[in-house]
């Protein structure tokens, strides 16, 4: 799909401007943020156990060459073939390859947010395989040709209503209401598809390279299915999502599951091992695995962005996000939102180009303080900014409007010196005279009128605390 | 004990009797306060923008200035997670100037965080005015609580402020949305994030609402004034200096 990361302020007055929108993003700190804090605070240890999964992802992405390694023989070894795509196009191009020589008209898919960032889907349609999304979220927003809205649960800003609708619009028949009757619907409609399927893709929360084992996480049990049923699974898998052993994997699924939900274990945890055995009752005849790289390199090149690459994509810091609940997951123009999307989605897309998206935070941090591997998201953002007004790898050039730079001359001016500061003081007094009224400034000019559409501005103080502390302060000591 | 105060260049332009409260408080608490003339802001409008480079004269500034100090008090939480946390990251690359920063953010404290972790003051002198009663909301600021682990120290304060007494909020530690920059920038997200704030100061049924930072009291003065709200916004330190005097 092609980024509109650059679009990000049309898009969040929009979802702002839309009463359901917000209703629907206010459920999101009742429900899940506070379903994660439960479930954190009812495990012994949690915070211990976020200080080791922490250093396991440190220490793996470290020696990621290593583990990727080691993966990928293990994989292998349990007869499954292993690709390293360098790109997005790569890895959908063996697929095709893979599906053309296979004679596959139709594949089945579990949910995955690497797939949505290769835009699978498109690439299938164009190539005259039907993909079909079997986890009801992504199924319902592949019917509305749209990218996720959360990265747990793509469909978050589609009412019952909009459920209904779009279902009754696509299967025919009656339009339900209740909940399960939709759910239903759409697995009736999703059952068939099941044996008329030729290939399964899954994603991988986890690869654990010490047995090449495959890791899948979800709530429906659909993508288990995908692994099993289809002649072919291929899973795809970010670099990343290497774990070295089973017992950290043991470890993340607690994490992860907890954060993501609130639960204890999801319904459905799906461990894959290659390929059907002679004694598996079921199980595909091919494995292979697609291990994507798509500017994930660019991240582990720059020590200050690295640990974006630890990501669990639980979902938590987009719960947790105060901007997030206001402008919702569309505004981030491509598939990673929130905060976590503020950082990867410029840095797998280009950061030029979605250099809002890191200004788009009151770095309040509330996303690293419920991050199950605590990875500091504002200092990245922080980085970002800096790499974009002054210049950097990511940004080449400086991309600071003029307005920008000369704001910021004109703010260091006035605060270089303490005199400067006294001039500027009463240089503001007199701007500000026609506009002040009982020591409020309601209305400004443009380019700060929109500030005062929410809130009145205090006038600059007559005699700022140095002043004071000259003429009074100092000279009174004890009980002044 | 000596304290220099660095009394941030918000409130010395926009709120200077929250500095004069803090220098109040500070003394009567028994300590010998200091205001170093040549203090003007710590530079991190300018960080946060991703200006770094108009940032490091203002925080080199911020660091010749209290070099000497024996401590420094600040009344935000904000800047003085500056000083003690993103001091270190802009000078990453500059060791001489890192370890300069280093020194001076292990005596740099917030003003509650001063109060109780420093001098250990847990207990408040009792005022000698009339008994006032004031209940009161404390709303929690992002960088106190997530950047220096600041929670507990303004709430014991306000415990035991005399004629004081607290109302929890809904939601206290989510950001009020001012975020500096972030404000200027989106400020109808930083609108709809105060609105939330708002929603849950008003149904504290508080007569005043309480912070450890001007900034967001800025940001929840200006969206109350705007929505006909009367509740007062003040600073924790003219609490205590009320509650005190
Ligand atoms: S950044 Fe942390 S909280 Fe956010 S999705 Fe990734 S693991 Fe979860």
């Amino acid at each position: 799909m092609k980024p509109k990361t650059g679009d990000f302020n049309r898009a969040a007055a929009s979802a702002l401007a839309d009463a359901d929108v917000q209703r629907n993003m206010r459920g999101l700190y009742d429900g899940f943020h506070m379903a994660r804090e439960r479930a954190a605070e009812a495990t012994p240890n949690w915070e211990d156990l976020r200080d080791r999964a922490r250093a396991v992802k440190a220490h793996t992405i470290e020696y990621l060459d290593h583990y990727l390694g080691m993966a990928a023989e293990n994989v292998e070894r349990a007869g499954g073939k292993v690709f390293f795509a360098k790109d997005a196009d790569e890895a959908s191009r063996y697929i095709l390859d893979l599906a053309a020589a296979r004679g596959v008209k139709t594949v089945i898919k579990s949910k995955s947010m690497l797939s949505e960032e290769m835009g699978l889907n498109a690439r299938l349609e164009e190539a005259g395989v039907e993909p079909v999304e079997t986890d009801l979220g992504e199924y319902l927003i592949q019917l509305r040709g749209e990218t996720p809205y959360h990265i747990v649960a793509p469909a978050l800003h589609l009412s019952k209503e909009q459920v209904a609708d779009l279902l009754q619009e696509e299967i025919g028949g009656p339009r339900y209401e209740r909940a399960e009757d939709l759910t239903a619907a759409a697995r009736e409609q999703l059952r068939g598809k099941f044996f008329e399927a030729d290939m399964g893709i899954t994603g991988a929360n986890f690869l654990v390279a010490e047995t090449g084992t495959l890791v899948l996480v979800t709530n429906e049990g659909n993508g288990r299915m995908c692994t099993s049923m289809p002649k072919v699974h291929v899973a795809i898998m970010g670099m990343e999502k290497v774990v070295p052993s089973m017992e950290d994997m043991g470890m993340f699924l607690r994490l992860l599951i907890r954060s993501a939900t609130g639960q204890r274990l999801s319904s459905y945890v799906t461990l894959v091992n290659g390929v059907r055995r002679d004694d598996d009752v079921d199980g595909p005849e091919e494995f292979h695995l697609v291990v994507v790289d798509n500017g994930r390199s660019k991240m582990l090149a720059d020590p200050a962005l690295r640990e974006a690459l630890y990501c669990l994509r639980c979902g938590a810091c987009l719960n947790a996000c105060p901007v997030y609940r206001k402008v919702g997951g569309h505004s981030y123009g491509w598939v990673y939102s929130g905060p976590i999307g503020a950082v990867v989605s410029p840095m797998l897309t280009s950061l030029p180009d979605a250099k809002d998206l890191p200004y788009a935070s009151s770095l309040c941090g509330a996303c690293r303080e419920v991050c199950p591997v605590r990875i500091d998201i504002p200092r990245m953002l922080l980085h970002m900014r800096s790499d974009l007004a002054e210049g950097g790898p990511h940004s080449g050039s400086p991309r600071a409007s003029l307005a920008e730079r000369l704001t910021m001359k004109a703010w260091r001016l006035a605060v270089a010196r303490p005199w400067m500061l006294r001039l500027a003081n009463r240089l503001a007094r007199l701007a500000q005279r026609p506009l002040v009224k009982d020591g409020r400034l309601r209305k400004l000019p443009p380019p700060l009128s929109a500030w005062t559409r929410h809130r009145t501005f205090p006038a600059v103080a007559s005699r700022p605390f140095r002043d004071r502390w000259r003429s009074e302060l100092r000279k009174s000591r004890r009980d002044g | 004990m000596k304290a220099s105060l660095f009394v941030t260049c918000v409130v010395d332009q926009f709120y200077p009797e929250v500095g004069e409260s803090a220098v109040r408080v500070l003394r009567r608490l028994g300590v010998e306060v200091d205001f170093q003339e040549e203090q003007t802001c710590c530079g991190q409008p300018a960080f946060n923008s991703g200006f770094r480079s108009d940032a490091k004269p203002l925080a080199k500034r911020f660091l010749d200035t209290f070099e000497s100090s024996e401590s420094i008090v600040i009344p935000s939480g904000s800047c003085a997670a500056m000083v003690r946390v993103f001091y270190e990251e802009l000078f990453h690359d500059e060791p001489d100037l890192a370890a300069k920063a280093r020194n001076v953010a292990a005596k740099t404290f917030e003003l509650t965080e001063f109060i109780v972790d420093a001098l250990g003051i847990t207990r408040l002198p009792e005022s000698s005015g009339p008994p006032r009663r004031t209940r009161v909301t404390y709303h929690e600021g992002c960088h106190l609580r997530r950047e220096l682990g600041v929670m507990t120290q303004p709430r014991a304060l306000l415990e035991a402020a005399p004629g004081v007494e607290l109302a929890p909020m809904r939601q206290a530690d989510v950001c009020c949305g001012f975020g500096g920059a972030f404000a200027v920038k989106y400020p109808d997200i930083s609108g709809g994030m105060l609105a939330d704030k708002l929603r849950h100061v008003a149904e504290t049924g508080a007569d005043a609402v309480t912070a450890c930072d001007s900034t967001c009291l800025m940001q929840i003065a200006g969206g109350m004034e705007k929505s006909g709200m009367t509740t007062r916004a003040v600073h924790v330190a003219q609490l205590l200096d009320e509650a005190m005097g």
